[in-house]
């Protein structure tokens, strides 16, 4: 076994050699607590950590650090997501601090979607800094007990294992691996990435990692997202940018009656984590059903994941 | 240069209500080459004033005029004369000279002609372009002469993000036209100029204190004062 | 060839359309004629390569400046004819008439009135 560096529950399944299972889950848009301990309650026991989107898509919910405690407090393991967007350099490590108050050990660096994409188009944003500098201010806070002021922090050093996301289908396909080692060299010591559906072109980019020798350097978590159906496969297609879904897909949902549809996408997602168990690099998987959150055990169970190993 | 944009009559014609004399002024600087606000703009916009008038059946007196600059006090003061024969200005200059008017005729009211939106370049006759957003601190020697700050939707320092699709920013479906990856641009020029290396580090923070952030800008130059 | 048209509109030469600018055609109603039209090139045509297709923009803005101080923008109108063709100036030169005529004074009664006039450039 690696050693770790924080308490985090998911730095110690990777460390183990195990392939780490995390999932997602979005905080509701109004102020009821019990959707996320809902869904919590679904998943908890099938992954090692559950993410808590921050405002995905720019729409407004509950905030992700909220939510994290939540699910903190039942005694799971969250990984708190941090956009860069909303907040500037001041209530970014503030909230960072907070969530060190209560025990939180992961954290997923973002710089976010932009805020046209949301349901307040018209606001301002931040972007005081962006993912990459993210990760380098919660490494400094960690290792170097510094705020970006200067400011020591003798204790109470936030202890937690940072992530980032990647997306190997952006453009230019070139500069990804680059920019992958930049945030690995800020401090990322997890990647989920962009959800696969273009298999031939993730393998390449792990190809290409690898000659670089980064998958020894950061866990590479593949992240996949189960089709409902052909209307989303073609959504996500046309309409969410930086997602690359290939024909191939498209027309296998299509090929199979609507109401299949559902099942031939979870299906697909179970080939996909056979194929890339696999692939040399990959550590683990972030299964992000999109509010189909009950799906996840299934997937997690099917695929051979469960149990989850017990570390401590 | 600074491109403005025309605001709707209806808009200009609200702030007129109750005046009877009104001075149309405009800007020979930049809103006369984005064709905002120069003479020809306070011209046209006079006339338009002046023929709702008529339909209406007022009396007001409507002229029009134009300054060299509205952001030079020596310009301005071409008006002291003048202003007593007004009761209202609507100046077509960008958001500085309305306020320099505004500062040196303070009994007037002052009201803005245009929508001042951005620092910019005429891309071709009647297409204008925004490059700069002021940040107070030039980093384009670090960035292929292609600013970040401006050109990225989020302003990042290390771009690009997931979003960038061939070429074009993640906002293109948004915005409804193709808008270019700011990001795509520098990777495409550094890669151009053999400077591909600077995008191994991670870009430190931008220090705002020079921008909007710090407050009310100036400068001070003690070898050009008099 | 005597051709008939109403003698109520007054003809302004220009040597080509691309030199009437928007302002020209909003001084036109400000010195009280109660519709204007402009008569350039067939599309196409022009001597100038684009001139009548740059008057076609401007009239297009001019009539949008028109229609939000309330003027109805029927009142400012683009033909495109060749020099050859004096009957069909002569024809538009009615059908605008008629049209005026229709909408009445552009300035109404408390106001100046004028008998119904239309400016041909
Ligand atoms: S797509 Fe390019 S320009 Fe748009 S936000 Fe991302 S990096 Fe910036």
């Amino acid at each position: 076994m690696k050693e770790t560096i924080t308490p985090s529950r998911l730095e110690k399944i990777l460390a183990a050699g195990h392939w780490a299972v995390t999932s997602e889950c979005g905080p509701p848009r109004d102020g009821r607590p019990e959707i996320i301990e809902k869904k919590a309650d679904l998943i908890g026991d099938y992954v090692d950590a559950i993410n808590v989107t921050d405002n995905q898509t720019a729409v407004v919910r509950q905030c992700s650090l909220a939510a994290c405690i939540r699910i903190k407090l039942k005694g799971l393991e969250p990984v708190l997501q941090m956009v860069t967007r909303d907040r500037n350099r001041i209530a970014l490590q503030s909230d960072l601090l907070g969530a060190a108050s209560y025990g939180i050990h992961n954290v997923l660096c973002l710089t976010g979607d932009h805020q046209r994409f949301g349901d307040h188009a018209s606001s301002t944003n931040v972007f005081d800094m962006d993912s990459t500098r993210l990760i380098q201010t919660v490494k400094m806070m960690r290792d170097d007990g510094r705020l970006l002021s200067g400011h020591e922090m003798h204790e109470g050093r936030p202890q937690m294992f940072i992530g980032a996301a990647e997306n190997p289908f952006a453009d230019p396909f070139e500069i990804r691996v680059m920019r992958l080692a930049k945030k690995v060299k800020a401090g990322a010591q997890f990647i989920q990435t962009q959800c696969i559906y273009n298999m031939p072109k993730f393998k390449l980019w792990m190809k290409l990692l690898r000659d670089e020798g980064l998958h020894e350097k950061v866990a590479i978590l593949a992240g996949l997202t189960p089709m409902k159906n052909v209307g989303m496969a073609k959504y996500m297609k046309n309409r969410v940018p930086g997602i690359d879904v290939p024909d191939d897909i498209i027309k296998r949902l299509a090929g199979v009656p609507k109401e299949k549809q559902a099942d031939e996408g979870i299906q697909i997602c179970l080939e996909q984590i056979e194929e890339l168990k696999q692939e040399e690099g990959i550590r683990g998987f972030h299964v992000m059903a999109i509010e189909w959150e009950e799906k996840v055990p299934e997937i997690v169970e099917r695929a051979g994941l469960y149990p989850r190993p017990s570390v401590n | 240069m600074i491109m403005a944009k025309a605001k709707p009559l209806e808009e200009i014609l609200s702030y007129l209500e109750g005046f009877q004399r009104i001075l149309v002024l405009g800007c020979n600087g930049c809103v006369a080459v984005c064709e905002a606000g120069g003479l020809k703009e306070a011209e046209v916009l006079a006339s338009a004033l002046r023929i709702q008038n008529m339909q209406a059946g007022d009396r007001r007196d409507i002229q029009e005029l134009s300054l060299t600059r509205q952001c030079d006090k020596e310009y301005l003061a071409e008006l002291k004369d003048k202003m007593d024969n007004y009761d209202a200005v609507v100046s077509l200059a960008c958001g500085a000279g309305v306020q320099f008017m505004a500062e040196m005729y303070t009994e007037k009211p002052i009201f803005p002609g245009v929508d001042t939106c951005f620092i910019g370049v005429t891309e071709e006759q009647g297409v204008w372009t925004e490059r700069c957003q002021a940040c107070g601190q030039c980093i384009l020697a670090e960035t292929g002469g292609i600013c970040p700050i401006m050109r990225c939707a989020k302003r990042m320092m290390n771009g690009p993000c997931g979003g960038s699709e061939k070429g074009k920013c993640e906002i293109s479906v948004l915005v409804g036209r193709d808008v270019d990856c700011g990001w795509h641009l520098i990777f495409e020029r550094l890669k151009k100029l053999g400077q591909i290396g600077r995008f191994a580090e991670p870009a430190l923070d931008k220090d705002w204190t020079l921008s909007r952030d710090g407050g009310p800008r100036l400068i001070i130059r003690e070898d050009v004062r008099p | 060839m005597r051709l008939s048209y109403p003698t109520n509109i007054r003809i302004i030469k220009v040597p080509c359309t691309g030199r009437v600018a928007i302002i020209h055609l909003l001084k036109a109603f400000e010195k009280g004629a109660d519709g204007v039209f402009v008569a350039g090139c067939l599309e196409g045509d022009c001597h100038y390569q684009s001139g009548n297709l740059r008057a076609k923009k401007r009239v297009a803005y001019a009539r949008r400046l028109l229609a939000s101080i309330g003027v109805d923008p029927e009142r400012l109108a683009m033909y495109n004819l060749s020099a050859g063709m004096g009957p069909r100036f002569a024809e538009i030169a009615r059908e605008m008439t008629a049209k005026i005529r229709e909408l009445g004074p552009f300035l109404q009664p408390s106001g100046r009135t004028a008998a119904p006039q239309a400016t041909a450039a």
